[in-house]
């Protein structure tokens, strides 16, 4: 059975395009403008759309994603009330939507719960930035068994050859490569190297891979689509949010500048 | 007992490595580092060259005779981790893991603090071995423990401020696991407490376990027997696993570790994460974690910085639910008076974290023959305390 993430790159690949991944912090400043963001950026030219679940203490997230998470958590949000709104989508798009949620989240609903209430509002992978491949055993078993939602992994460049093996292998959907050492949201300083890392990671797999951390201009979108089949955009769109929150046009503001990123990625397609 | 934790760093179901990818790399380097210090004898014998000559051990064990006469039961000793150097037992794990990250050729140490004691400590280590140090400390903290701030900037540390959540302990740990995130080739990050990802836990305890060994040769030396009694503060756990960790397997030995009750448990705003909390995942490990349905991680409160975070060391967890410790709280109340008694009756001002233990001995004191023997780890001295002392009682200094 093919996932909808899956077809979305066998799609994109075939045409030669590059996927565009915008992050969203789900209920970010609400969930009721998450669903209209999500259908907003789908218009724009998003291909899949990473929805982040609140955390109160999210390690790997720089200032900017952590105080959505606040705004998030302040307007009520919870890991149950995202499914509800992936499920209310689903009504609307099947653009493949991922979530990306600290272990502790899933946990407290229980591994399975989480997998079996995932799959059925229709969320198609899963992004847990603070579980390696060591301590994946409990969700993934969970995932197989009720049949998804795939565990997409992360590599990041100070990872080893040993491990690029490992992780590669084991991510469903794409790889997702980190492309600086360091948290969300700060400066992409070496493209060269994001460069080296991903050939290195495509002699070990032929899932397709994903970079993100630090694109935030359609020019870096640009470049970092010319070495990876898709391009994750998060702190830059969250930044978008912040500006126009008091704009009663802000999904069109959101729209464009996801337009700006797509046009972009195209023309390097 | 199987040696703990396993390979993985598992405390049975608790511990293990919840971190970043980018993190990854990093922790089994240190594993590794870490493992090839237990074997090797120069490293061995500069950690006790240091311990002895800088940090000032052994420590003694002292008869608390009038504290025993006063509460007129068991024989009460005290572990005196308050006259390490800095005033805590901090100081054992600093000294080992500076060791570590110049073995690593790390130049670059960083920290969290919740009070400032274990920050002062890796200040203290981080001048002395010439380390280039940053400690995150949440805002809120910093302006309550304005002194421990300039002290670490007299010792040539950066103190940065986090001003994110809760602005304490909790938040400055984050702040520096993401430095750590983003400086991990040149960086080695000194977590104070058996928290965190695995080999943390595991070589915290070990560096702590000292305590212990010292204890159980001075309690025989002395008495000649083991004790009945190890009564210890709990934290993140360092200073009680440091304590109670020689004496795991004499069954006969009963440890209590008490946590920061607060206000009252029933009140919501406390530290005990037996009492109120359930297994999760913050920072890196597995363990129990005062939490809300959603996994979201609860607000803490304690009058004792020390003791005031959500989690628990993930090898208190095991032992909890394997019931060889016993782990009960003491109000923020009861420490205060506990600190009252102690400072009159034997002339040692505990500090706020030390005298939670020193709290529960008065309710168990009584209760047990004379002829037995309770030994509490008075792990820090209360100077840093005194102006919150102070102030609680409304006195202006």
């Amino acid at each position: 059975m093919t996932n909808r993430l899956e077809a979305t790159f066998e799609r994109l690949r075939a045409s030669r395009r590059k996927a565009l991944i915008p992050y969203l912090m789900a209920g970010d400043p609400s969930l009721q403008d998450t669903e209209t963001l999500v259908l907003e950026l789908e218009r724009a030219g998003a291909d899949i759309i990473e929805l982040g679940v609140p955390f109160s203490d999210p390690i790997a997230d720089g200032p900017v994603i952590q105080k959505a998470a606040e705004r998030a958590l302040r307007s009520g949000t919870s890991l149950l009330r995202i499914l509800d709104t992936v499920a209310r989508l689903r009504t609307r798009t099947q653009i493949p939507l991922i979530l990306m949620a600290y272990y502790n989240t899933i946990h407290a609903m229980g591994e399975r719960a989480f997998c079996s209430q995932a799959v059925k509002a229709g969320a198609d992978g899963l992004i847990v930035p603070d579980m390696p491949v060591e301590e994946a055993t409990p969700l993934s078993s969970a995932a197989t068994t009720v049949g998804g939602p795939l565990l997409i992994f992360l590599l990041a460049p100070t990872s080893t050859s040993s491990r690029r093996t490992l992780v590669a292998r084991r991510s469903q959907g794409f790889v997702y490569y980190v492309s600086l050492t360091g948290i969300t949201g700060a400066k992409l300083a070496d493209l060269e190297d994001v460069r080296r890392n991903v050939a290195k990671i495509r002699r070990v797999t032929d899932i397709p891979i994903a970079v993100g951390f630090g694109i935030a201009t359609p020019q870096e979108a640009a470049k970092v689509a010319a070495i990876a089949d898709g391009v994750i955009v998060g702190s830059a769109v969250v930044r978008q949010i912040v500006e126009y929150q008091h704009d009663p046009r802000m999904p069109e503001r959101m729209g464009q500048f996801v337009q700006s990123l797509r046009t972009a990625i195209n023309s390097v397609g | 007992m199987p040696q703990l934790p396993d390979k993985q760093g598992r405390f049975g179901k608790f511990g293990g490595r919840f971190v970043p990818e980018t993190l990854m790399p990093a922790l089994l380097e240190l594993e590794q580092a870490y493992l090839e210090t237990r074997h090797d004898r120069r490293f061995q014998a500069e950690l006790s060259y240091y311990l002895t000559h800088y940090a000032g051990r052994p420590t003694p064990l002292y008869l608390a005779e009038r504290l025993t006469r006063t509460l007129g039961g068991a024989k009460i000793y005290l572990k005196r981790e308050d006259l390490c150097h800095t005033g805590a037992h901090k100081i054992n794990n600093t000294i080992g893991q500076a060791l570590l990250a110049r073995r690593m050729k790390k130049p670059r140490v960083i920290a969290e603090t919740g009070a400032g004691q274990h920050g002062v400590a890796v200040a203290t280590v981080a001048a002395m071995f010439g380390l280039a140090c940053e400690v995150y400390m949440g805002t809120e903290d910093m302006q309550r423990q304005a002194l421990n701030v300039f002290r670490m900037r007299l010792l040539g540390s950066t103190v940065t401020g986090v001003d994110a959540g809760s602005r304490t302990l909790k938040d400055a740990i984050s702040e520096a696991m993401r430095d750590w995130t983003t400086n991990v080739r040149t960086t080695h990050y000194i977590l104070g407490s058996v928290l965190g990802a695995h080999p943390y836990p595991m070589m915290i305890r070990d560096f702590q376990s000292v305590i212990g060994r010292e204890v159980r040769r001075q309690a025989l030396s002395a008495e000649g027997r083991l004790p009945d009694y190890l009564v210890a503060c709990v934290g993140g756990g360092s200073n009680s696993i440091g304590l109670f960790h020689a004496f795991l397997k004499d069954a006969k030995v009963q440890m209590i570790g008490v946590e920061a009750g607060g206000l009252g448990v029933e009140s919501g705003k406390h530290a005990a994460r037996f009492a109120g909390g359930h297994p999760g995942v913050l920072h890196g490990t597995m363990t129990y974690l005062l939490q809300d349905d959603d996994g979201q991680i609860n607000l803490t409160h304690s009058v004792s910085a020390g003791l005031d975070y959500a989690a628990v060391g993930p090898e208190h967890s095991f032992y909890h639910d394997a019931k060889r410790i016993q782990y009960t709280s003491a109000t923020d109340e009861e420490a205060l008076a506990a600190f009252d008694l102690l400072s009159r009756e034997e002339g040692i001002m505990p500090a706020l974290e030390s005298a939670h233990a020193v709290a529960e001995v008065m309710k168990l004191a009584p209760r047990l023959k004379k002829q037995q023997v309770i030994i509490i780890n008075l792990s820090g001295r209360g100077d840093k305390d005194v102006q919150q002392v102070a102030r609680i009682k409304g006195v202006t200094l």
